[in-house]
């Protein structure tokens, strides 16, 4: 049985301070124009009224991290022998995410089919996911880019978090998701909240009645893979894109890495960074030669990954959470939802009888 | 090898061998005896080596399973790694993330007759399944091996061919790309050389690696001969970075060449998206 607690809208900070204690906690705020998690400081307070710019992927998947740690040891009886000391650098820091969205939890749902249940387990992203809690706080209503309910999800949808809070009269009604969400609840600012969950559930039907009609993404994975070899149609759908990347870099499903070395004399790090499958470099071969060397082949492979290939492999699931950011942030206006629609909706020109 | 998949097993280089002006083969030992004692892998798979400062890069291990005194792999120099590689000498230390990847079904191929069809570098994945079917004779027919480089001197494995082309029990063509003093074998593109070998297909397999342009012609010099998509093997090259199926560089489609792959029938190539 979930335990319901509520917590008063001014007793948030405190809470935070005392989750501080024990972790290190990420909270959206503002940054010039940008809503963006940061560790919390009571001095700059949160921003939770809308949907961050970008989501909380540092926690669990930071920009770049350290994999390994090497040094070369010369032995100094024979300077020409040199031994290699490689030391792995497992992450320990447990992470509170507050204010989140419930599509950015549940985007690392995405990746943990990838990352944990593949045939090898990411020792690095396992460590961290099992440090991170997610406090998610509901949808009000979603914005013209959103469609969670799209891709199997909703504005109060709790998969990927611990704690669900709802805003309800002076505060908000908080629902444990998962059982170790529990462990948040120790607070003595929080009390019972079993009397507030018909307002919550009020909220969350209001939100849910407020979204827009969502688009039917159903068959996209064949529909995608019937116009792979459609030139034209790529061409088109790509014909304004201009490789920036916003997109993977500000989706909460993307995880595509790189991995390189930077050397300090005679030591040095292994490091694991975010990369971007739009950019030209991504696939090129020492040879030379490119699978996908055009920014229509990378767009097809981008939109063909969350709606074709992810959900061929893991049952169906659509690799995209529907926050919208790509769409929202697309410096030119690209819509993820229009080119999967395009391509459900493609019909081949038929040849006329002669 | 590792619980961490990322965390390279330790090796020291016990070799160099410069095969051709680009191409250097290493022979490396585990320097943990348990690992070393414990390592198994099948022909066709890959590793990751180490270049501490610079990275790593995917290098299949082309030696065979049966002659585990040593891993080895060849190093063609195109770019930051490799070259970094390249300086290496024996008595270094390299970092090995191996085995990786899916092997050639050797069991599946008992009892066939096998054409082995390699180009350049390509010969070395070709390799370590020769050198296992030498190793296991009697369990496989006629052995065929089509090899050719641009020139002589871009030939790999030089030292190995005098004996291959001795042995009573391996059909060995060599061939080059244009007539060079002193060459007493073929002349010609790996594709027409086939067809002048004229291999039958009856209960036969052909394993092709090379340039993709090559692979191409020699899969439509294949299909001329009568084999079908599901006799025709070859292992791809892709940029790969974490060889373990996640970072997202060398899909095919649903197919992740560094877990799936890099061994696939030309029938399972045909049924991906076209994106080679």
């Amino acid at each position: 049985m979930a335990q319901t607690k509520f917590i008063k809208k001014e007793s948030l900070s405190a809470w935070l301070e005392e989750l501080g204690q024990d972790h290190e906690v990420l909270a959206p705020r503002f940054e010039g124009d940008s809503i963006i998690f940061r560790p919390y400081d009571s001095e700059k307070g949160f921003f939770i009224d809308r949907e961050a710019t970008a989501p909380p992927k540092k926690a669990i998947f930071p920009q770049s991290e350290t994999l390994l740690e090497y040094s070369q040891i010369k032995d100094m009886e024979n300077l020409s022998k040199i031994a290699m000391d490689v030391k792995e650098t497992i992450p320990t820091t447990s992470y509170v995410v507050f204010g989140n969205r419930p599509c950015d939890a549940r985007g690392f749902t995405m990746f943990d089919r990838v990352y944990l249940n593949g045939e090898k387990v990411d020792v690095y992203y396992k460590a961290r996911r099992e440090n991170t809690y997610f406090i998610t706080l509901s949808c009000e209503k979603g914005e013209a880019t959103c469609f969670c309910n799209a891709v199997g999800s909703g504005p109060s949808d709790p998969s990927g978090s611990d704690l669900l809070m709802t805003p309800v009269k002076d505060g908000y009604y908080i629902e444990s998701v998962s059982k170790r969400g529990e462990e948040l609840l120790k607070s003595s600012l929080l009390t019972d909240g079993s009397k507030m969950k018909a307002e919550a559930d009020k909220y969350k039907k209001a939100a849910n009645a407020s979204m827009n009609k969502a688009p039917d993404f159903t068959g996209s994975p064949e529909k995608l893979l019937a116009v792979f070899d459609n030139g034209a149609f790529w061409e088109e759908m790509s014909d304004k894109c201009i490789s920036c990347g916003a997109c993977t870099y500000l989706c909460p499903t993307c995880y595509c890495f790189n991995i390189t070395d930077e050397a300090n004399g005679l030591k040095g790090t292994r490091i694991r960074s975010w990369d971007n499958c739009m950019s030209a470099q991504f696939t090129s071969e020492a040879s030379g030669h490119n699978p996908r060397p055009a920014k229509a082949n990378r767009l097809k492979n981008r939109v063909g990954h969350k709606f074709s290939y992810y959900p061929d492999l893991h049952g169906g699931v659509i690799s995209c959470c529907g926050c919208g950011r790509c769409i929202k942030s697309c410096p030119v206006g690209v819509d993820i939802r229009q080119i999967v629609l395009s391509a459900i909706a493609y019909k081949p020109a038929t040849k006329k009888e002669a | 090898m590792n619980s961490n998949p990322y965390l390279p097993a330790m090796a020291t280089i016990q070799e160099v061998i410069e095969e051709t002006p680009t191409i250097k083969t290493f022979r490396v030992t585990l320097n943990n005896p348990n690992l070393k004692k414990d390592f198994t892998f099948g022909p066709g798979q890959v590793g990751q080596l180490s270049a501490f400062g610079i990275g790593e890069a995917t290098f299949v291990i082309n030696s065979s399973p049966t002659r585990m005194d040593y891993l080895q792999f060849s190093v063609m120099k195109t770019g930051e790694v490799t070259s970094m590689l390249h300086t290496l000498s024996a008595g270094d230390q390299i970092g090995v993330r191996a085995p990786l990847g899916n092997a050639f079904p050797y069991e599946d191929m008992k009892g066939k007759d096998i054409v082995f069809v390699g180009g350049g570098i390509g010969m070395a994945p070709l390799r370590t399944l020769l050198l296992f079917m030498l190793d296991n004779r009697k369990d496989y027919g006629k052995i065929t091996l089509l090899y050719g480089a641009r020139s002589p001197v871009d030939m790999a494995f030089s030292y190995e061919l005098p004996e291959w082309l001795e042995r009573d029990d391996l059909d060995t063509h060599l061939t080059i790309d244009a007539p060079f003093e002193g060459w007493e074998h073929n002349v010609g593109l790996i594709p027409n050389v086939l067809l002048d070998i004229n291999p039958s297909p009856k209960n036969c397999v052909a394993i092709t690696c090379g340039p993709p342009i090559m692979i191409k012609f020699t899969v439509q010099a294949l299909a001329k001969l009568g084999f079908e998509d599901e006799q025709i093997y070859t292992t791809l090259e892709k940029r790969m970075k974490c060889g373990i199926g996640i970072c997202g560089r060398c899909n095919i489609g649903t197919s992740y060449v560094c877990q799936d792959g890099p061994v696939y029938t030309y029938a399972q190539l045909k049924k991906l998206p076209n994106e080679m």
